[in-house]
């Protein structure tokens, strides 16, 4: 171990720490170092940026995270495997479904477990609308940053209905933790549908009074096209997924490409942008949320009745009518609660696509109740590390429209 | 077809390569000797009928003291590696002890290793040769210890065991005289 107080002593911060962080022209004075964030509006969260400027021209990036790492990964080693399923809601604050269900199909994965199809169909129709959830706080936090201060009061006002169909599933509007291994919490409510479908029926037509807003406006168009551009090869080898990777025109969608929960049998189309500029991200996104509505409508359609979760006790408790009657139930309704299950050894690896793009986790087993090791692979860490070459050779002012562009939400990103 | 290209491959490479493991028909490859590591990750990308293009994430898993470990090694690195065109996940496996040489960075290979393995370094301590920028990531610049490690407490004090107890009296901040 390191003596603290030399650490201290090394540690004074002069800017000759930052050799080879910055260009050596930053240390002579030559160009001016600028401090982005934490603490700034249009960073999303707690996001720092240091911009080494030459004028108004930015020539080298440095994105510093970690301010919001709560040692969720170290936290979900001591807990056992369904414990943990309400800090992955805390992860990524405007897709909490969406982790649910990555972490629940890691689980699932693991124990071979089987999860009915009306639970499989329900995660379907959730996530699509975390999806749209997720994509009105983008498109209202984007275009804020770009100086439309009205469009964000009318994309929150649509996500209250969201947040309200959450609620009514799950009791809490945005940690919901209302997937479980084996399927659901429980099961839909009956006022359900309804709620869903009138969402769906309203919605389309505030999309268009959003895109009138926006797609043609000379504005927005002057703010974003030619921006942020990624090559398709460079897109790939930073490892972006998601709108990033769309928009720079490859059609590339997990729910096509390995199609998990039941994706295959939805009918829906992959919207592709063409040049990766923040322009194309914007496209892409707002095509999205028009095939997350047919994805719903379908399985609103076409909803099996049936169990929501598993009958499997080994993994699944039984249903609370069963304890009063059957000891079987109670003893495992007793084990499940107090020590957890012990599942297979082995490690997995499962992904979903987040509304940032590919969302893994990684889930080791040693065969005790808890997890030996539970990794998330998030697309706000990727996109992050992605700004430094991204930034770099745009204005100062293209800074901001680049970070909302690519949708970073930094619980996501440091877990 | 993926599967004779990884068999070419380990023909290739020989020794190097361990075996194919398939679990929840999910495709895993040990890799023996870690200074070839580099060569293999880039004939795996460059390779035609492979063409893992992008490192999905690089993760770590420490087998700290656990008699299940896989490998008598304490760390076990986890790369995934995706095949855009053969819709293809592929995971390589490296054993690492501390003491042993520092696994080399693939970040020439990849540049989206950039990051994964600074997280890998920060949360535990395993070393990365080569790696353009190895700072901390996540924790403060003077942070001490390494926080995924088994060995680091989740909160307050160190656990002691018996096996472990005077490796961890050495740390521990006793009144000095």
């Amino acid at each position: 171990m390191v003596d603290q107080q030399q650490l201290y002593a090394a540690w004074t911060g002069t800017v000759e720490d930052l050799k080879g962080i910055v260009s050596e022209r930053a240390l002579s004075g030559e160009t001016m170092l600028l401090n982005m964030g934490p603490q700034h509006p249009s960073t999303h969260g707690v996001l720092r940026l240091l911009l080494e400027l030459d004028g108004e021209e930015i020539v080298t990036c440095v994105p510093d995270i970690g301010f919001l790492h709560t040692g969720i990964e170290k936290n979900m080693e001591a807990k056992t495997y369904e414990k943990s399923i309400t800090m992955t809601d805390r992860m990524d604050y405007l897709n909490p479904m969406g982790n649910n269900l990555v972490y629940c199909l890691a689980m699932e994965t693991l124990f071979e477990l089987d999860v009915p199809l009306r639970a499989q169909y329900a995660r379907v129709i959730l996530t699509e609308l975390t999806r749209i959830n997720s994509h009105l706080v983008w498109l209202g936090t984007h275009v804020l940053d770009l100086g439309m201060t009205s469009l964000i009061m009318y994309a929150f006002k649509e996500r209250e209905r969201l947040l309200d169909i959450f609620e009514m599933c799950s009791g809490q509007r945005m940690m919901s933790t209302y997937f479980r291994p084996g399927g659901l919490w429980r099961d839909l409510p009956p006022e359900f549908e309804d709620a869903v479908t009138a969402f769906i029926d309203d919605f389309p037509q505030t999309i268009d009074d959003f895109e009138a807003l926006l797609t043609d406006n000379t504005l927005f168009i002057e703010r974003t096209q030619g921006i942020g551009f990624v090559s398709t090869e460079d897109t790939i080898a930073l490892g972006l997924t998601g709108p990033l990777l769309r928009a720079a025109g490859i059609n590339w969608d997990l729910r096509k490409a390995q199609p998990y929960s039941s994706y295959e049998h939805f009918d829906f189309n992959v919207p592709v942008g063409q040049h990766g500029d923040v322009y194309d991200r914007y496209v892409v996104r707002m095509e999205e949320m028009r095939e997350s509505l047919k994805i719903i409508r379908q399985g609103l359609k076409n909803l099996p009745k049936g169990p929501f979760r598993s009958n499997n006790r080994k993994y699944v408790p039984p249903p609370r009518s069963e304890l009063g009657q059957s000891m079987e139930a109670v003893i495992h309704h007793f084990k499940l609660w107090t020590e957890g299950f012990r599942p297979p050894k082995g490690e997995v690896y499962v992904a979903v696509e987040s509304p940032r793009g590919e969302l893994g986790c990684v889930l080791v087993s040693d065969g005790t109740p808890r997890p030996m090791r539970v990794h998330f692979r998030t697309p706000s860490f990727v996109s992050i590390a992605a700004l430094g070459p991204m930034l770099t050779g745009y204005q100062v002012a293209d800074a901001v429209a680049i970070i909302g562009s690519i949708d970073c939400v930094l619980g996501d990103c440091d877990r | 077809m993926i599967k004779d290209a990884l068999s070419t491959l380990q023909a290739q490479f020989g020794e190097a390569v361990g075996g194919q493991a398939l679990f929840r028909e999910q495709t895993s490859l040990v890799v023996t000797d870690l200074q070839q590591l580099v060569p293999i990750v880039t004939a795996l990308r460059d390779t035609p009928g492979l063409e893992y293009l992008m490192l999905v994430s690089i993760t770590a898993v420490d087998w700290y003291n656990q008699p299940e470990a896989p490998g008598t090694a304490r760390f076990q690195v986890s790369y995934q590696l995706l095949s855009l065109r053969y819709n293809h996940r592929l995971r390589l496996l490296v054993y690492w002890d501390e003491g042993d040489a520092p696994i080399p960075s693939i970040t020439s290979v990849y540049p989206s290793a950039n990051w994964e393995e600074r997280e890998t370094w920060d949360m535990f301590g395993v070393e990365f040769s080569g790696h353009p920028d190895l700072r901390r990531l996540l924790m403060p610049p003077d942070w001490d210890g390494y926080p995924l490690r088994r060995d680091y407490p989740l909160g307050y004090e160190t656990v002691q065991f018996s096996f472990n107890v005077d490796e961890i009296n050495k740390h521990k901040p006793f009144a000095k005289e």
